[in-house]
Formats: C-alpha cells, sequence, structure tokens
C-alpha cells in the first residue's frame, strides 16, 4: 500500500465528470483521511452526487483518477467494491422483502456464508435496532427505520469506507439523530471512514471531523468545519460558510433531476 | 463459480419471495390464455380453415397459447428493474461485487419460475377445454425447460429495453410495440407454410417460433416438431445467452 494509500481512504487527482456540455466535475483534488467522517457540501448541481457515483464505481470519470481503499476506482472496481458501502440518496430497501430478507440478499452479494452470513445478519438487526420487526415488509416501516436498515445493510460486510448521500433527507429530527448515532458508532467502533454528502449544515457541524464544499464541480473550499468558519468570520456559522464559498446559488434550486429524486425519497417517507 | 451460483441464487430468492407475496399480476396475465383457449380457439376450431394436419385446431394452438402467455408476462419484466432504479435499489445492488451477468441470470431464473406458473394456468385451461395433453415424463419435462428458457429469453429481452430506455412510460410504449409482432410473426396460432416468405423469414428468426415448435412436439398427443428439438433448444440457449451477455453490459449503465 502507498503512503498515500496509508494516510487516505479516499484520494481522487483532477477528477473529472462531463455530461455532453455540462461539466458536472471539474477538477477534483480530494484526500479524505482514514477514519474521519468527511462531508460533502454545495447546492443542487454542484457535483456531490457524481463524485459519490465514481468513487462507488457506478459511474466512469471522463478524466483524473481516484483511489478509494488503496484500489483505483477505474482500474480494480471489483476490489473497490469489496471494501466499500453505500447508502443512496434515495430510499433503496427493498419494501416487498422483510429487513432479514433485505439483509440476507446483500450478505450473499458481498460473499458472506453459513453461519458467519447469520451472525451478521443478527448484528446488523442489533445494530439498526430492528430486531423485533425483523420479519416484517420494509414498506411498513418509518423513514428512521428504513434509513437505519439500509446503514445495516451497507456495512454488514465490514467496509473500510462508507458513502453515504444525503442521508437524513425527508427525516423528522428524530429519526435522524437517531442515524447520525448509528454513524458516529460506526466511526468509534469500527473506525470506519465514513463521506456523506448534505444540505443539512446542522448535520455537518454536528457530524463532520471536515468538509469540503463544491461550486459547479470544483472544490471552492476544505477544512474543519472550525477552520472553515474561521476564514469566513468571527461570528460566521456554516449556513454563513456554504454561502459564502458556493455564492448565491442555493436559490436557484438546482437541476431536474436532483428535485425529482430529493421529491421521490420525501414521497417514499410520507 | 460456486461465487457466481451464490449471487444467482440470492437475486432469483428475492425475485420469487416478491412474486408470492404479490400474486396479483399472475392473476392477470392468466385472464389473456384464459380467452384465446375458450374463446378463441374453441371458434376457430369450427371454421376448419387452417390446416393443422391430423391435430385439432385447439390442439395445435394450445402451445402457441402457452408461448404467447410466457411472451406477454416476461416481455414487461423489466418494468420492474426502471422500478428499482428509480428507487436506488439498483445502485444499491451495483455497488456490491456481485458479477454483474449473475445479477441478470438471477432475475432472469425467477422470471422462468414465474413462466412455470403461467404454464399450470394453461394446462388447466387446456385441459377444461378437451386439448389433448401429453402427459409423459419426457413431454412434461421438455415442456418444462422449454417454458424456463422461453422465459428466460424474453424477460431478458425485457431487461435490455428497460436498460436502454430507463423510463417506464417509453418502456410500455415499445412493450406493446414488441408483443403482438412477435407473436404473429410466429407459428403460435398458424403453421409456418401458411405463410407469405418474407413473413416465413422473419418467423424462423425469431425464437418464439422454435419456442413453440419444441411445445408442440412435448405437449400435445400426436404433435410434431418442424426442427429437432437439439435444435431449438440450441437456437433458444443461443438466443438467451447472447441477451444474457447484453443485458449483463448494459445493466451497470442504469444507476448512471
Amino acid at each position: 500500500m502507498s503512503a498515500s494509500a496509508e494516510l487516505f481512504a479516499i484520494a481522487t487527482s483532477r477528477l473529472g465528470k462531463r455530461f455532453d456540455q455540462i461539466m458536472a466535475l471539474d477538477g477534483l483534488d480530494l484526500g479524505v483521511a482514514r477514519g474521519i467522517i468527511f462531508g460533502l457540501l454545495g447546492p443542487n448541481g454542484a457535483g456531490k452526487s457524481t463524485a459519490i457515483k465514481i468513487l462507488t464505481t457506478l459511474l466512469d470519470a471522463s478524466g483524473g483518477s481516484a483511489q478509494v481503499a488503496g484500489f483505483d476506482v477505474a482500474k480494480e472496481p471489483v476490489e473497490v467494491r469489496r471494501r466499500i458501502g453505500y447508502v443512496p440518496q434515495l430510499l433503496s430497501a427493498d419494501g416487498a422483502l422483510t429487513a432479514t430478507e433485505n439483509l440476507n440478499l446483500s450478505a450473499r452479494l458481498y460473499g458472506l456464508r453459513g453461519a458467519e452470513r447469520a451472525a451478521r445478519v443478527r448484528d446488523a438487526l442489533a445494530f439498526a435496532g430492528l430486531d423485533g420487526v425483523a420479519d416484517k415488509l420494509v414498506r411498513t416501516y418509518s423513514g428512521g427505520m428504513v434509513r437505519r436498515l439500509e446503514i445495516a445493510q451497507a456495512t454488514l460486510h465490514g467496509p473500510e469506507v462508507l458513502f453515504l448521500d444525503e442521508p437524513t433527507s425527508g427525516l423528522d429530527p428524530v429519526a435522524r439523530h437517531t442515524v447520525w448515532d448509528r454513524l458516529l458508532e460506526l466511526r468509534r467502533s469500527r473506525g470506519m471512514t465514513i463521506l456523506i454528502t448534505t444540505h443539512d449544515m446542522e448535520e455537518a457541524d454536528v457530524l463532520c471531523d471536515e468538509l469540503a464544499i463544491l461550486h459547479r464541480g470544483r472544490l471552492a473550499a476544505v477544512g474543519s468545519p472550525a477552520a472553515l468558519k474561521a476564514q469566513v468570520g468571527p461570528e460566521a456559522d456554516l449556513e454563513d460558510v456554504f454561502a459564502h464559498f458556493s455564492g448565491a446559488v442555493m436559490d436557484q434550486g438546482g437541476r431536474f433531476r436532483d428535485i425529482r429524486e430529493s421529491r421521490g425519497t420525501l414521497q417514499r417517507l410520507g | 463459480m460456486r461465487a457466481y451460483a451464490i449471487e444467482t441464487a440470492a437475486v432469483a430468492d428475492a425475485e420469487v419471495r416478491k412474486l408470492m407475496r404479490d400474486p396479483t399480476e399472475l392473476m392477470s396475465r392468466a385472464v389473456q390464455p384464459v380467452l384465446w383457449l375458450a374463446i378463441f380457439g374453441q371458434v376457430f376450431s369450427q371454421v376448419r380453415g387452417i390446416p393443422t394436419g391430423s391435430l385439432r385446431y385447439l390442439d395445435f394452438m394450445a402451445p402457441g397459447i402457452l408461448a404467447q402467455s410466457i411472451l406477454f408476462s416476461a416481455i414487461f419484466y423489466g418494468i420492474s428493474v426502471i422500478w428499482e432504479r428509480d428507487l436506488g435499489i439498483v445502485h444499491k445492488i451495483l455497488v456490491t461485487p456481485a458479477h454483474r451477468s449473475a445479477l441478470v441470470l438471477g432475475k432472469a431464473i425467477a422470471s422462468g419460475l414465474r413462466g412455470l406458473v403461467q404454464a399450470v394456468v394453461v394446462y388447466g385451461v387446456a385441459v377444461a377445454t378437451d386439448v389433448d395433453i401429453q402427459w409423459t415424463p419426457a413431454g412434461v419435462l421438455t415442456v418444462v425447460l422449454a417454458v424456463v428458457l422461453g422465459s428466460c429469453i424474453f424477460s431478458t429481452f425485457s431487461l435490455v429495453i428497460a436498460c436502454i430506455v430507463k423510463t417506464r412510460e417509453r418502456f410500455m410504449g415499445i412493450g406493446q410495440v414488441l408483443t403482438m409482432p412477435l407473436f404473429f410473426a410466429s407459428n403460435a396460432i398458424y403453421p409456418l407454410d401458411l405463410m407469405p416468405g418474407w413473413l416465413r423469414t422473419v418467423a424462423l428468426a425469431n425464437p418464439l417460433t422454435y419456442l413453440v415448435d419444441v411445445l408442440r412436439g412435448a405437449m400435445i398427443v400426436g404433435g410434431t416438431s418442424v426442427h429437432a428439438w437439439t435444435t431449438s433448444f440450441a437456437v433458444l440457449l443461443g438466443v438467451f445467452l447472447a441477451l444474457l451477455a447484453l443485458a449483463a453490459h448494459l445493466y451497470p449503465g442504469l444507476a448512471r
């Protein structure tokens, strides 16, 4: 393992992605240290989801390179997939299956077998706090329960890096805090590196050790929440930091697809 | 190899569980073969306008209706994949290290099992309408294999279309456009000999023709297959493997 791979769980170099005429990601240089919670902020269309899709091997980059857990996402995608977990922005647990069945499906696809699989599924249910409802269909769960299940599903194989795309979007405050608790526990107990995207400044402040702000596909700022606030002014909060580095684009509302996906998630959450 | 089998079985298992919990679609798909056999078949048996050799027309068309039932059921399978894409389920599955072709094969096998349920319905209607069913073990086993393989072909074809069009609206339109030409450009309800040359050429390139041909020889007492079963199964298997490779190549594109 190279020195940079030992230090960084995620490292990108001039990472770019072009969709026809739109440069969604433009020369992103990023280093995410191992064992931290890293927040990716930015208005809709800033390139957050594109970056996550490239880092999780769902999308090919147009230029540059990226390493996750020491492996190149373009050249060694299967090795990367073995070492990551992913919670998409959309509610991705299958509502027509029970929690146990969702977990068993993931466990089998990650190559877990026999007694080990049964033990991991049991632990995952306990971690998600779903032991009592493990055999109920997921479509009967609340939004918070679905998100906890998804986090358990994405981590039951023990990944080194966990990616979450707007994990608390649409959740009520109580459910949001239970999701935060699970993420903090993953960092504390398993030393997992966690990368999240969020629009929620409170979430970024409470959870993240380090933040990066993307603006029109480029890295506008990076640092700890405290350091970024200090850069903007003595009284600045993260809202000020966000506005300072991303301009006034928050009001522009983002791309149609981003909004449709957010609304789809909210609709499923009721 | 073992990992591939486990991944395939995992996907098939999840799909079958979902199917068993919501049999509505199976029930609604059962209506069509009932109409074809109990109404269309009964009436056309009286017309005697289609030369079917020593077979009654109802006996001749019963395997065609079974194949049609499989086609119509499997060809819309892709819509569930688009639904899974819209829900983010596809994204989550695609970040696992599982083989892409195993993910597709698992879905195809689940569709094959669904095809067997369709076959049971068609057999039930056929018995009720006095179709002369061949109950030999070899005949039944051949029908089972053909039904599973046929379902795999058309569901994987459906998945390929879903991967290309990516939206439910477009998919429904294309699905509707494809089913009838596939059905009528085959030997399902009339023999190839009746077709004009150009249509016969199209029918010979249509996998449904080979499926019907096998079913006709295996399902009906006195039924004969134009092609040897080995030829038909080789064609069906070849088409399926080509579609499987194409679907496995296109499937990751659903998450982009």
